[in-house]
């Protein structure tokens, strides 16, 4: 009943286009802001914002970044945790060498060597599609943990392997109680979000998703699947690389070589395929969801009365993203993302049948 | 009608595009031996015959999908032994699908927009800021895109995701698509097939109009022989990857081989 466009109409091209056309979303979105930037900060607890609300942040990040190789451009990847491995030993080489840089520099140059070795490792996708494609950047994943593992530069030459980040700081600011550095990845993730929704409603993005729809029509109006599908390696390890540099500095403080590993990688893929294939939302949605799962498993029995083990809850966490994950593949290819824009369809006719 | 014949005639310029013993095979199987036939500028040429006889592969020669093993292709003055697929886009050859290759997952609107990628210039960075240039040119394009959208009468479904549009419709979205190129030459690979007969009548409008409006020349692939015959001017005829007739619908008619491999010959 609230939820109409009735009555807004557009009289130039410019404002069609806006991201948010309707005015109901857009006075969503403000107070979503409002809230996430005035109210949360006061009225979460430091174990909400640690375990949750941090990993969400950063996790979103990188789920964007996959979410436009694969949901947009439709080459697969399994190994984009390697990618955010790259961003992460970038970031802690950049802060240890170069200490007098601005982190946001850091955080940039981090992203740009990640994009590099991305394209890199995106060439077969030049020739080969699929699961042949996945095979190969499998490899990736390999080769960067080996090469954190055994290449003692990276790691500053540690015993143990496993380095330490200082805490980041900004223009004179430490960012260091969880509140700040909710604020610091808000802040980060609403710039990143803009700049994906400006790629894939650009040229650029009508580009990527050609490419993955049909590219021999793609190639025929003149699209260069060189080109695309580079760009779309370059940009998704961007993103990933960024991540893992905030994953590191910011989430984990320290970590091991074995931190960015195959699980991390397959726990982005299921984000995008449970949140939904080529949707920004959807990353979200997929990024809140396999924050969200594991603790509630741990919680959840507890508050009910049931205890159940840890070793339990791990188990069952396994068994429901595998029953979730078929169960989206076969039902709902578009993941949650879908259902939320079937449920904003139903709400724009509600209460009235038509 | 004769007048209007007459001013055709008059329009129809120089040879623009012409391939000389053109020989395409896989592996075995010849799907095209020694093909040779033009195409004039601001014509209507269409090309016929059965099943497998080889007309796809024809348009994909041109198109730079497939390359010839034989043969030249002029185009423009200048001499191919094959075409590169993006060469020949931003040359001005544009073409639409028999099998529908629409990029089902965006809207109409986005397909459309697709056509202009060659006419944007703007960096990726501007793109990403959507700032300046890359701006200006969403918009811009979007007028031509919209202007494209008007005439072939899809202004309802510019925001449909094109995967839930009805067959006919798609198929109007595809010429869309290649008319946002602004194409020199334009090939079409079966635009009327499986349509009904106003679906056909419009298509035959739209075809005949983007001819006349903005002096496409086309290339056309059909197999309703009633629209073949009444809105092209020359007309190539292959059987089995062998040309067996060429000329104007009434010379390609009174052809013994064309309607023997239509009709089948008593031996």
């Amino acid at each position: 009943m609230f939820y109409r466009e009735n009555g807004q109409f557009k009289s130039t091209y410019e404002s069609d286009q806006q991201m948010l056309p309707i005015l109901q979303d857009r006075v969503f979105m403000l107070v979503l802001l409002v809230f996430a930037f005035g109210a949360v900060p006061f009225l979460v607890s430091d174990y909400l914002f640690l375990s949750l609300l941090i990993p969400f942040l950063i996790l979103t990040i990188a789920a964007i970044g996959l979410n436009l190789l694969v949901g947009y451009c439709g080459q697969i990847s399994l190994g984009h945790a390697a990618f955010m491995a790259v961003g992460a030993y970038a970031a802690y080489n950049l802060v240890l060498r170069v200490p007098q840089l601005n982190f946001l520099v850091v955080l940039l140059i981090s992203g740009l060597i990640a994009a590099v070795v991305g394209l890199v490792f995106g060439i077969p996708s030049l020739r080969i599609k699929g699961l042949y494609l996945a095979v190969a950047t499998l490899a990736a994943q390999f080769f960067m943990d080996w090469l954190f593992a055994r290449v003692k530069w990276f790691t500053n030459y540690a015993h143990s392997g496993s380095v330490q980040t200082p805490p980041v700081e900004l223009f004179g600011w430490t960012v260091n109680t969880p509140a700040e550095k909710y604020l610091f990845l808000l802040g980060l993730l609403i710039v990143f979000t803009l700049v994906a929704k400006n790629l894939v409603r650009s040229r650029i993005g009508r580009e990527w998703m050609a490419m993955r729809d049909m590219d021999v029509a793609a190639e025929v109006i003149g699209i260069r699947p060189v080109y695309a599908k580079l760009t779309a390696f370059a940009v998704s390890s961007f993103y990933v690389g960024v991540a893992g540099a905030l994953w590191g500095f910011v989430h984990l403080g320290s970590w091991e070589p074995l931190a960015f590993n195959l699980t991390l990688s397959l726990n982005l893929l299921f984000m995008i395929i449970i949140g939904g294939m080529g949707s920004l939302l959807g990353s979200y949605f997929g990024a809140a969801f396999i924050v969200m799962l594991p603790i509630l498993l741990n919680q959840l029995p507890a508050m009910l009365g049931v205890p159940i083990s840890t070793s339990m809850a791990t188990h069952l966490e396994l068994m429901i993203f595998g029953v979730l994950i078929v169960f989206f593949l076969i039902v709902e290819p578009h993941g949650l993302a879908r259902l939320w824009a079937i449920g904003k369809e139903k709400l724009r006719l509600w209460p009235f049948p038509h | 009608m004769g007048g209007e014949a007459n001013s055709r005639a008059h329009r129809i310029g120089e040879v623009i595009l012409a391939l000389k013993g053109v020989s395409l095979a896989f592996g075995g199987v010849k799907a095209l031996s020694d093909v040779s036939f033009d195409v004039r500028e601001h014509e209507i040429r269409a090309i016929i015959g059965p099943n497998g006889a080889g007309k796809s592969s024809m348009l994909n020669v041109i198109n730079g999908v497939y390359h010839p093993q034989q043969g030249t292709i002029r185009y423009l003055e200048r001499e191919y032994h094959d075409m590169d697929p993006h060469e020949v886009a931003v040359s001005g050859i544009s073409r639409t699908f028999q099998n529908l290759a629409l990029f089902k997952g965006m809207s109409v609107l986005d397909n459309i927009m697709s056509g202009r990628n060659l006419k944007m210039h703007s960096n990726i960075v501007m793109q990403a800021l959507r700032m300046g240039p890359a701006l200006r040119e969403e918009i811009e394009h979007r007028e031509v895109v919209e202007g494209i959208i008007d005439f072939l009468e899809i202004q309802a479904y510019r925001k449909t995701q094109v995967g839930r549009l009805s067959y006919g419709l798609q198929k109007r979205v595809d010429l869309a698509r290649a008319l946002a190129m602004e194409p020199r030459v334009l090939l079409l690979d079966e635009p009327m097939s499986g349509m009904n007969m106003e679906e056909k009548q419009d298509m035959c409008r739209f075809i005949l109009d983007a001819n006349d409006h903005f002096g496409t020349t086309i290339v056309l692939i059909e197999h309703d022989m009633s629209v073949v015959m009444d809105i092209s001017d020359r007309v190539v005829v292959l059987d089995y990857g062998k040309k067996i007739g060429d000329g104007t619908p009434d010379e390609v008619r009174a052809n013994q081989a064309v309607v023997d491999a239509y009709l089948g010959v008593s031996h």
